[in-house]
Parts: structure tokens; sequence; C-alpha cells
């Protein structure tokens, strides 16, 4: 396959930034994207150009470190992380525009590269339960309905990639937030912390400054893992319930 | 210097219990006075830096992850082994010990293992506390699935992705104490360098990802959690940014590295498909429950095969080959991985390959899915058939899977004694990072009881009686080694960058893997090895005289961290080579093909090989001097493993 790539390229996180045009040639259609982005960076080494950075690790579809926007889409055409995407699913002599993740709270870092930092206080805000190592009940003290441990994991399956907020013209961090309020408001364990987990989590969603939910379901939509809107209603519900009974706010 | 595995005298079954009373606690308001160092987020590492803080300790973690929940441990898919018997078929602690022993063709330590085996119940108690969501049954119990190596079944498993929901766990406990204000996250932050003063570790040299800056940090204690180092194999299974940077600089501080030759082949992983590879990604051994493992009987067929004249589905039953049904009729396709693999390379090497490449075999699920239905086998591996079918484009549930070994783990690791304690005082290693606990071979769903009881449940207690011992003066980093150390790494740096040489870091690193995986994979001999060490030492040279790293230190530099690493697998790679020639017999996942027993077995040599070799780092390219850790086993009765 021959391809026309545009790839922003910024040095840094004060830099302008813009995009430059690569020609690549060659790439075979069982390559996946990242694997064709290396021939691209091997290439560019080669000529003693800068790399083109960008984030990946685990190269399976779970680690959520891979984040490209791709023709308008976070990680591509395909209903999958970057990395898992191959090249098949594009044509012979194609244009491919490659953007970071744009959201104010993930500034971008160099090039392809963001900082996802705010998702992780999302989660230091009370994305847990609070138990402490040891001193715990056997693990069948709790039984739990197989749906209900079915639907948790349905929640719990998110890979915290931000492929949600890139997808959402508000930038809204809900689904990400509201998959892990989700997952611990649907299992006995999160029980006792429930109300103060939702309203935790929220301020702090909204303190990194992702922007509200106006439910076009965009972030659905290109999950890859399939993260329902649902976790959305859910945490909605969580929070006003919270803020209706709580004695913290 | 002799080894000191430190491990407790008296029956098995006492002797953590009386180790843990026999070790000097600090009292807890001293605590907070104590500074730790995790180096590395995974199970091992997580699990580690949360329990310390939740004990009091001030603790600093640090990932070059953006994130502690990217580190690899979130890939493993199968399950964890736990010995709960809640399946009532006769599991017991001893059972799991035994299974792990044997599974590692008595290479590793008893009193770990045993430890290993009666902490694996309380890590599940943990996992599901936390909220963990576990397969269940509909009864609401947790439910289990049977795993290579054991025929009971103690696995426990998150659908496909039970490393995920594992490390979510430890990192949801990792993130309440940073909010806590008791760890200190270290994102986007390297490991460079050990500092040690009078022979005790007492801090790390860092380099921040994103801005180059070198620094420094004191402790009184350092954790190595720093996972395999399967990637000097260029094409494994491991996340791209695996390394084995901290343990190998670590290494070179004073920590010996322990049978760095002990690497596993996964039986199980999409066939390689061209140069252009970037990985290698396993398909869960939790597959072998259901599927069937087969080649054609004839190389005729195969050929037709591959040529694709014929389809699989047009083989009919009497000209297959279930081969590990046929060798290994009592384990059948759960044999260990070690034996999985082999027998793969083994039924290729005769020509009944069945890809284009000859480099693959059969795993079938067409007999599960007319026994179970399509929606049951969905049901348990459905992400694992889309991901087979994302990447290679075709259906699993039509037809088969085409599955070969690739590499996936590595048993060796630094030495620790039964404290986990490396041979420098004050540093430890947990996790796969540490050679202890999988002999020569580890068997499925124990890496990640491993990473978890050594960081919820074994180190927590055994830090303690050093601290105590070291007493909570203050740390800080004024004194000149830490100076000393962070010029070491600058000068290193530097180096790199200044060769501005003709062959990218890459070019390196595949060469480097050909060679490790031409000689040094799944089948060894002291002439390949030999030949081996030469083309490595030859390689390094010419890295270090024609490598080019593009950019400046001060900025993020993903070519300069490669080459760093790189750096490190090149060395690494040499004392591998040196490991193997050293153990011409063959035991677990290292196969010298001069020791093998009739019908093509592994065959140990237990009078001149029971024992862990631990690897002292003399000089640069110099000769390593070899330490052995005797393996005593008072418990198992050493037999020639079989699976038949």
């Amino acid at each position: 396959m021959k391809l026309t790539l545009k790839i922003w390229r910024q040095k840094n996180a004060s830099d302008k930034g813009a995009f430059v045009t690569y020609p690549i040639d060659g790439i075979s259609t069982d390559m996946s994207f990242l694997e064709m982005m290396d021939v691209l960076n091997e290439e560019l080494a080669i000529k003693g150009e800068d790399p083109v950075h960008f984030d990946h690790d685990c190269r399976e579809g779970i680690c959520g470190m891979c984040s490209l926007y791709i023709n308008g889409h976070p990680h591509g055409p395909q209903q999958t992380t970057t990395c898992q995407l191959h090249m098949r699913s594009f044509s012979d002599g194609e244009t491919i525009t490659i953007e970071p993740w744009r959201a104010a709270a993930f500034p971008v870092v160099k090039d392809l590269v963001v900082d996802r930092g705010s998702f992780d206080r999302i989660i230091q805000a009370g994305g847990y339960v609070n138990v402490n190592t040891g001193g715990v009940p056997d693990a069948n003290e709790i039984p739990i309905p197989k749906r209900v441990a079915d639907e948790a994991f349905d929640s719990a399956t998110c890979i915290g990639c931000g492929a949600c907020v890139a997808a959402c013209k508000n930038a809204s961090a809900m689904l990400f937030t509201s998959a892990k309020i989700s997952q611990l408001a649907m299992l006995p364990q999160g029980q006792v912390e429930r109300m103060s987990r939702a309203e935790k989590m929220v301020a702090q969603m909204d303190d990194e400054g992702f922007g509200a939910c106006t439910n076009t379901g965009a972030c659905e939509a290109e999950c890859p893992k399939g993260i329902s809107l649902t976790n959305i209603a859910r945490m909605n519900r969580e929070y006003f319930s919270a803020s209706v009974k709580s004695e913290n706010v | 210097m002799i080894l000191d595995s430190k491990s407790p005298i008296g029956p098995l079954a006492e002797k953590w219990t009386k180790h843990k009373f026999n070790s000097k606690l600090v009292n807890p308001a001293n605590k907070r006075k104590y500074e730790v160092i995790v180096v590395g987020t995974g199970l091992a590492g997580a699990s580690a830096a949360a329990s310390l803080a939740e004990l009091g300790y001030k603790v600093k973690a640090f990932c070059f992850q953006d994130s502690p929940r990217r580190a690899h441990s979130i890939a493993a898919q199968g399950g964890i082994n736990a010995a709960k018997n809640y399946q009532n078929d006769g599991d017991s602690v001893y059972r799991l010990f035994y299974d792990t022993i044997k599974g590692g063709d008595y290479r590793s330590r008893e009193s770990n293992v045993y430890r290993l085996a009666e902490v694996s119940v309380n890590i599940i108690d943990q996992c599901v506390a936390q909220g963990v969501p576990f397969a269940r049954e509909y009864g609401g119990l947790l439910a289990n699935r049977s795993f290579g190596g054991a025929q009971v079944s103690r696995t426990f498993y998150a659908r496909g992705q039970t490393g995920q929901q594992l490390l979510l766990g430890a990192y949801s406990a990792l993130s309440r104490q940073v909010a806590n204000g008791k760890v200190k996250l270290y994102p986007r932050t390297e490991m460079m360098d050990v500092v040690t003063i009078d022979g005790h570790a007492r801090g790390i040299v860092t380099r921040n990802l994103i801005t180059g800056k070198i620094e420094t940090h004191a402790a009184h204690a350092v954790l190595l959690c720093t996972g395999g180092y399967g990637n000097v194999f260029f094409l494994s299974t491991n996340a791209m940014g695996s390394n084995v940077t901290a343990a190998w600089r670590a290494h070179k501080k004073g920590a010996y590295f322990a049978n760095p030759c002990y690497t596993q082949i996964h039986p199980t992983c999409i066939p390689v498909s061209g140069d252009h590879q970037s990985k290698l990604t396993l398909m869960s051994e939790s597959l072998r429950n259901d599927g069937r493992v087969w080649v054609p009987k004839t190389v005729e067929l195969a050929q037709k095969l591959r040529k694709g004249e014929i389809k699989p589905r047009d083989i009919k039953d009497e000209d297959r080959d279930y081969y590990l049904e046929r060798k290994y009729p009592s384990f059948g396709n759960l044999v260990p991985r070690d034996v999985a693999s082999r027998n793969a390379k083994d039924v290729c090497d005769e020509g009944r390959g069945v890809n284009e490449t000859g480099q693959a075999v059969f795993l079938d699920f067409r007999d599960a899915i007319n026994r179970d239905s399509e929606d049951a086998i969905r049901a348990r591996y459905g992400n694992l058939f889309d991901m087979y079918q994302q990447i290679t484009g075709e259906n699993p549930y039509q037809t088969p899977m085409k599955i070969y070994p690739a590499v996936h783990y590595t048993m060796g690791g630094l030495w620790v004694d039964y404290n986990l304690s490396t041979t420098v005082p004050g540093l430890y290693s947990l996790g796969e990072a540490n050679f202890s606990d999988h002999g020569a071979n580890r068997l499925g769903a124990s890496a990640l009881m491993q990473g978890l009881a050594d960081g919820y449940f074994v180190v927590p207690y055994t830090i303690g009686d050093y601290l105590a011992q070291i007493g909570p003066a203050p740390v800080d980093t004024n004194h000149p080694e830490f100076a000393k150390a962070e010029k070491g790494v600058k000068d290193a740096i530097q180096k790199l960058l200044s060769i501005n040489g003709t062959k990218t870091v890459d070019h390196f690193h595949k060469a480097l893997g050909h060679i490790m995986w031409e000689y040094c994979g799944m089948a060894r001999n002291a002439e390949g090895l030999t030949k081996a060490k030469g083309m490595i030492q030859e390689l390094r040279k010419e890295f270090w005289r024609d490598v080019k790293v593009l950019g400046a230190n001060e900025e993020l530099n993903q070519t300069l961290e490669k080459a760093s690493r790189v750096a490190d697998f090149l060395e690494l790679g040499e004392l591998m080579v040196d490991d193997a020639l050293n153990r011409s017999e063959s035991c677990g996942g290292h196969f010298r093909l001069e020791s093998q027993t009739p019908d093509g077995e592994a065959l140990r040599d237990d009078e001149n090989f029971a024992y862990a070799a631990a690897w002292e780092f003399m000089a640069e390219n110099s000769p390593e001097t070899l330490h052995k850790e005797p393996l005593v086993f008072e418990n198992v009765k050493l037999t020639q493993r079989s699976y038949k």
C-alpha cells in the first residue's frame, strides 16, 4: 500500500504545532497501524529526522496507552484500540490524518503524546474500596449474583485510554468516571462509600476541566471496550441521590 | 560470598509462621520515619507500594508508563491460582506447592514455593474485597477453571482479562494511598541506577522521560518490581516498553542475577506473519481447556494446507494427529507450557506445520462448539476470539486457530533470599523481576499469584526485619555516592547521543533477538550457544560504534529510552548464553539437545545441577562469577517429570 500521512507535530507543550505530510510506501495490509508508524519512524531515523512520538505499550488492546485520533475518530475507523487496528481497514492511496487526543484536560506533551494524569486523579478521588491488605472476609462470604458480577465486569473493563473524551465535542470524561462509579455501585463491596464516592469523583472530574455531557453518545460509539452509556445514567442517579442524602454537600 | 537463602528451619508448613514471628517489627509510630522506594507499578509493585503505605511507611512509586495502571501485568489473560479448594476436587496448599515444584522441574526453593501456595488463598480474599469482578457461578460463588500442569480446578478468572482486573484492584489500592498522601507517584520516570552506600541500597537515580531531568531519590530500602526481560528476544508477548534496565543496573551494583537462561516460551501465541512485526500476541492458555491441538498426520497433507489447496475442515479425523492427547493421555492438551511448546516445535520441524511459514499448529474448537454450543464458547473466550479475528482476519468459530510458541515470561531474575532481599542489603526484588518460585518453568496462572503474594503478603512482613535493624535515621541524597551515580547516568546518556552512527536502535534490537531466538530459544546446544556468545559480543561492539540516537536528553526522546534499554539487553543476552552453556542438563523451559530422554523429553541431571545459578557482575566486558545455591528437597522426591 501507498499512503499519505498527515501527522500533527508539536515539539513540546508550549510549541504551537502543525501538520506535516509524509508519503509512505510498501505498507502491508497485515501490519497493525502502529507497525506502520514504526516503519515511518525507521525511515525518519535513517534520514536523521526526529521520529514521530506516540504512546503505546502492550500492543494487544488492554493497557490503554495508545491514543491516536485517526481520520476524525479516536483509535480510527474500527471500534478497537489503535494497536489492534490493522492496515486492511484502509485503502491503497488513502490520505490518513493523525492527531493527538484534543482536550484541555489532556495537554499535549509532544507530537501525539498527551498527559492523561487527570484520569489518575479522578480515580484517586474515590475510585476504590477503602480496605487495607489483610483482615478481609473469605472471598466466598460475599456471594454476588452472576448477573450483577457480569454487569460490574462490563463497567470494569474500561482501559482508561481517553477515547471517550477525545470523541466528545465537550471533552467530557463522564463515560470514564461513570464506569468506575458503576462498577463499585453495583457490587456489595462498594456500598459503604457509595455516596461519597460519586460526589468526590464527579467533583474531581469537574476540577480537571472536563466538559459536561450532552448525551450525544459519541463516547459509547467510539469506546474500544464497548462501555455503555447506561453507566452515565447510573452515575447521574448516584450523584443526585448522594446530593439529596449525603452530609458532605 | 556464600549465598544464604535464609530459609527457616523446621517443618515446611510452619516455616512462614515461625519466620514472621522471628522477624523484628517496626513500631507503628516509627514507620512514618522510614522511606521506601518502589520501582514498577505492576501487580508486585502496586500491591507492595499500597500495602507498605497502609502500614505507615513513606513510599515513592515509579513507573515509566504515563499511569501506574498501564504496567504490563494488565495484559495477563487467563487467571490466578489459589489453593481454595472451592471445587471440592482435592486441592490443598500442599498440592499447589507440589504442582508448582514439579511444574518448575525441581529447580525452585521448597520454602518459597510453599509460602506462595500458603498465601495464595489470602490473595483471592483481598482482591474480592477490593471489588475485583471475578467470574461467578449462578449461586453467586466464585467460579474456577483448570490450567496446564494441574489436575484440579483452582484458577480464578475474570473473563480473559484477569490481569487487568487484578491490576486495577492493586492500582485502586495504590491510588487510595496517593490520595492519603502516603505514596508519592512518579509516572513517566525511569530508574537508571541504584545507589549503594557502604554496601546497602540507599536510593536510586531516575530520568524524567518528559523533561530528561536526571534526579536522585534516597530511601531506607528500594524494591525492584520491574518485570521480566523477555524483550531481549525483540519479539515476545511483552509490552513494547518492558525492559531489564532496572534489574540489570542493580545487577551491576552487586545484586546477583539468577538462572537467566530460564525463559518461558508460551505455546499458544499468534504466529509470526512478517518482518514488520513488532510483538507477538498471546492467546490465553485457558483456551487449551476446550481447544484441541493438532496437525495433519502426514507432511503431504500439511503441504496441501500451506498451499491453500485444502481447508483445515477438509481433513478427516483419522488424518489428524492430536499429538498432545496421543502422547500425554492423562494431561492431554493441558500439559505444562514447556512440554506443549517443544512438541509444537517438533511437529513443525517434521514439516507438518500448517501456515505459509510452516511454523504453526491448529488449536481447534470444533468439538467444544458441537458439545457446548457456540454461545457457551463465546461466553468463556469471547474477547480472545475477537482479538484473534482482529489480528489475523480469520474467524476462529469457523476455522481452527493457528498458534505457535513465543517468548512470554522469564523465570530467571535477580537472586533473592526467603525475605525477597537481593544480595545487596536493602534492595528487594518482587514479582517476575526476581528468580524465585517458578524454577525452570512457570505454570499457567501462577505469575499473577506470585506478583500479588510478594507485594501484598510477603514483603510487608520481611522488610520490617531489615528496617528495624538499620534504624530510622533520616536519609538524604547529599552523600557523594549519589553524585557519582548521577554523573555515571549522565555520561552514559551523553555517550549514546554522541555516537551518531548509521544504524537504528531497532536494527540492533532485532539482530539481538534473532541470535537469542535461534541459539538460546526453545532448543539449545553447546555449539550454537558458543557461536551466539561471539555474535552478541560483536553486535555489542557495533552498537557502541554505530548506533544512531537522535535528539537531545532534555526532551521526550523515545529513541534514547529505547537505546538505553537495548544497551542493557545486549549485556544480558551474553549472560543468558553463559548460563545456558553452563547448565548442560535440560530442565523445564531450558532444553539442551545434548540432554534428553529416549522419547525426547527434558532430562535433568540432579547430581550436578540441583542448584540455582547466581551470577555476580565483576567488571565491564569481563566474565561473571558463578555462585551456586544448592537446592535442598526435604519434602518432595525428585522424579523424571511425567505428564503421560
